[in-house]
């Protein structure tokens, strides 16, 4: 009989007032300390991330411990309500380490089994207010669902020695939680981002606002998390939800394209009219509108699956994968044309939403990766050639 | 100041849930379903307000709220009370009676509805014309005043159930001297008049669900008129917003729809699967199952009484991937994609697409886009009305409709 209730109660695929108020909480936070001059002005600096600004958000609001139990120092909340908080970070494109910390390394952390219960809640109650920032050493299109084969080596002593490539808002990271393959198997640990063993050496990124860098090891110390009976788990478990809650942010991003964009064809005159009444313009935004209205449904779904613990889980996240990252991708692409020369400018910031909906549609898993997943989990299998 | 009764309870009181379920079971008491003919009861569920409880008491209703009327369903349903099969009277139910109810007199209220709830008399809907799709206001069947009485000419055609309506609701021009949405009355058409011709239009299914309809000196009398002369178009958009009222209904499991036989065909015959179809197949199952959800979303959202524009995403959204999901369907079948049902002229009572094999969906699915509103017009709904991009700049609307170009 398990299941059996939330099942044929069925997804709650709305907002509920709570989530409207954390909604309106960010937002207003990020209206007035995160507009896009902001952004922009930061981009070429030393400090692409804004501690005020993230400070403001966890300490202030709380929002990095909203899947922490509130036992474990969080606010005891679900992906429902973090799922909103990326919506908002994804409309303004700010450069936080929220989907990296607050939800894939808390993630990572809450699979954790017994077996490293003090070191997990040592780890994860700073991570929970936001006075540390935690990030899951994986290259960044990792997907749920798929072989994890780390490339760090741990040795007897503990220490670890190996290179992990693309590792999103790593040069942001106090620890590390990083997947490792020992004498007993795989297992997960922690390892303090600034320690001397530790390098962290950063690409350029295509997305300015979530920077990745390139993490090395050399016999750096550690903490252990799990062992091989959970870390898979525990990997897999972050993978998940990062990526069902992408799709959130990528709403986000895509709303506020169109938004843009909408409001820019208003207002520009060309032939004597606005270009927003010819037709051919019309209806490329009314069809953006109609993939949000999807895009939506999927987000809150898969949302609301994760939040729920539902065996359909995998399903949700992937059928939101699917389908978002093309969405935002498409919104984004869309903004620029459609803002002309305007929207080719570094001044403008389309830009900064078509480097992060594109990074994003690599994120996690691409698209395409998520249906050939989707095939196996719903039983449409490929060809056999 | 005497004081010698108790309050009665007030007779206009709106009935809530638990009162609707207590008149269920005292009509059920009182002609129990399973001895009472179908018809006998039907009129008596009429006559006791549970036809159609927003609608007002003496009409089948009780004024109650509308959303109300799925318990006294649910209710009749556990009962084992027949419906009044709302599928084969969909025309008069959704869209004449909402209008007559707001528009109608009286007498006409009290003439129509109760056989139309229970599908006694049929009705149908005259309003597309050969020259007036997208843009109906442009229609061209002229209504010339003749004392008493209307003498209707003109062509209407896409008319479903035309050759089994009592009654049809009308559109047609009485002031061609007016700019178009100015000139246009609406009228109750008695579809037994000598001058109105039937003929089946056969589609490209080879089926024929529709007709053309001629009207060729027909006579309506005056008191058949909705609403004033002139005011037809204001009338016609009652009729109009009720046709896409209809969505609703319940939770759609996941490959409820059309992909869930293409995905049946999938699994059952491995030997048909490709690489490119594969592909193709998941990009479509992804979007099937975003637009069920979208359209869970929207019945979630109705439920709660926040109504959203997204019902216009929804007709968009299957209307596309019937299209698509039902060409890539007559891929998959190879061989057997080359061969069609039966082309023999027939004439269908309803639209059935799970009855029928994937040609016929393939060709059917693709009045999904044209019917109830072509894509391209409700995508220009959705970019002003919900968007609120600016109008497109228009030369028809203040030039008198017999200068308009056709």
């Amino acid at each position: 009989m398990e299941g059996t209730l939330p099942l044929s109660a069925g997804p709650d695929l709305l907002y509920s007032e709570a989530e409207e108020d954390l909604r309106a909480a960010v937002r207003a936070l990020l209206t007035d300390r995160c507009d896009a001059a902001v952004v922009l002005a930061r981009q070429e600096t030393d400090e692409p991330y804004d501690p005020a600004l993230w400070d403001a958000l966890t300490s202030g609001i709380g929002a990095a411990g909203l899947l922490v139990p509130e036992d474990l120092g969080g606010q005891g909340a679900t992906a429902r309500e973090a799922a909103v908080v990326l919506e908002e970070l994804g409309r303004s494109v700010a450069p936080l380490p929220y989907l990296t910390s607050a939800v894939i390394a808390v993630e990572a952390l809450l699979g954790c089994g017994p077996a490293g219960s003090d070191t997990v809640a040592g780890t994860l109650a700073p991570v929970a207010s936001g006075r540390s920032v935690a990030v899951l050493a994986v290259p960044w299109s990792t997907a749920a669902g798929g072989e994890i084969a780390p490339s760090v080596r741990a040795a007897a002593d503990g220490r670890l020695d190996g290179q992990v490539p693309a590792v999103a808002d790593a040069a942001r990271a106090d620890v590390l939680i990083v997947p490792a393959h020992g004498p007993e198997g795989s297992a997960l640990h922690a390892v303090e981002a600034r320690d001397a063993a530790v390098t962290i050496s950063p690409r350029v990124p295509l997305d300015l606002t979530r920077p990745i860098a390139d993490v090395g090891f050399d016999a750096a110390p550690t903490r252990l998390l799990a062992g091989s009976g959970d870390a898979d788990a525990a990997v897999q478990r972050a993978l998940l939800a990062g990526a069902g809650l992408l799709a959130s942010e990528q709403l986000g991003l895509a709303e506020w394209c169109l938004r843009e964009t909408v409001r820019h064809t208003s207002e520009r005159h060309q032939f004597n009219r606005p270009v927003g009444s010819f037709q051919a313009l019309k209806h490329r935004l009314a069809r953006i509108w109609l993939d949000l209205v999807s895009a939506r449904a999927t987000a809150r779904n898969a949302a609301d699956a994760l939040a729920t613990g539902s065996p359909d889980a995998p399903v949700a996240v992937s059928v939101a994968q699917a389908l978002c990252s093309g969405v935002a991708v498409h919104a984004a692409e869309e903004c620029v044309q459609l803002h002309g020369g305007l929207g080719m400018t570094w001044e403008h910031p389309a830009h900064l939403y078509l480097k992060r909906a594109k990074s994003d549609a690599t994120a996690l898993g691409t698209a395409g990766r998520h249906r050939s997943r989707l095939a196996g989990l719903v039983d449409l299998p490929a060809p056999m050639d | 100041m005497p004081r010698n009764e108790a309050p009665t309870p007030n007779p206009a009181a709106v009935p809530d849930a638990d009162e609707l379920r207590r008149r269920v079971a005292e009509l059920t008491a009182a002609h129990d379903p399973a001895t009472t003919d179908r018809a006998d009861f039907l009129r008596a569920r009429f006559d006791a307000g549970l036809a159609w409880v927003h609608f007002p008491a003496g009409l089948g209703g009780l004024g109650a709220p509308r959303s109300l009327q799925t318990v006294v369903d649910a209710a009749l349903e556990a009962a084992g009370a027949p419906d009044n099969d709302p599928r084969r009277i969909g025309i008069g139910l959704g869209m004449a009676a909402p209008t007559i109810l707001k528009y109608g007199t009286e007498e006409q209220q009290r003439r129509f509805l109760r056989p139309l709830w229970l599908g006694e008399e049929v009705w149908c809907q005259l309003f597309s014309e050969p020259g007036a799709g997208s843009d109906l206001a442009g229609l061209a069947t002229r209504a010339v005043r003749d004392g008493e009485d209307w003498i209707v000419d003109g062509q209407k055609v896409w008319t479903s159930s035309a050759h089994l309506a009592r009654w049809a609701i009308l559109i047609a021009r009485t002031d061609p001297g007016v700019p178009k949405h100015r000139g246009i009355s609406y009228f109750v058409c008695d579809m037994t008049d000598p001058g109105v011709e039937v003929r089946p239009l056969r589609q490209i299914t080879g089926e024929a669900e529709f007709n053309e309809v001629f009207l060729t000196g027909v006579r309506i009398p005056d008191r058949h008129r909705l609403g004033a002369v002139g005011d037809g178009w204001r009338v016609a958009q009652t009729t109009l917003m009720n046709e896409r009222v209809a969505i609703g209904g319940g939770t759609v499991p996941r490959e409820g729809g059309m992909i869930g036989l293409v995905a049946g065909t999938w699994r059952a015959r491995p030997e048909l699967r490709t690489h490119d179809l594969h592909q193709r197949l998941l990009g479509l199952w992804v979007e099937a199952e975003a637009a069920r959800l979208a359209g869970e979303r929207l019945r979630q959202q109705l439920a709660v009484g926040q109504p959203g524009p997204e019902g216009s995403a929804m007709k968009l959204a299957f209307a596309r991937l019937n299209q698509e999901i039902s060409g890539l369907e007559v891929e998959l079948l190879a061989d057997d994609g080359l061969t069609y049902e039966d082309w023999t002229m027939r004439r269908p009572e309803k639209v059935d697409f799970t009855g029928h094999d994937a040609g016929y969906r393939y060709l059917r699915a693709k009045g999904n886009s044209i019917e109830g509103g072509t894509s391209e017009v409700l995508l220009n709904i959705v970019a002003e009305r919900v968007l609120g991009l600016p109008a497109e700049p228009r030369t028809d609307k203040d030039v008198p409709w017999k200068e308009l170009s056709r």
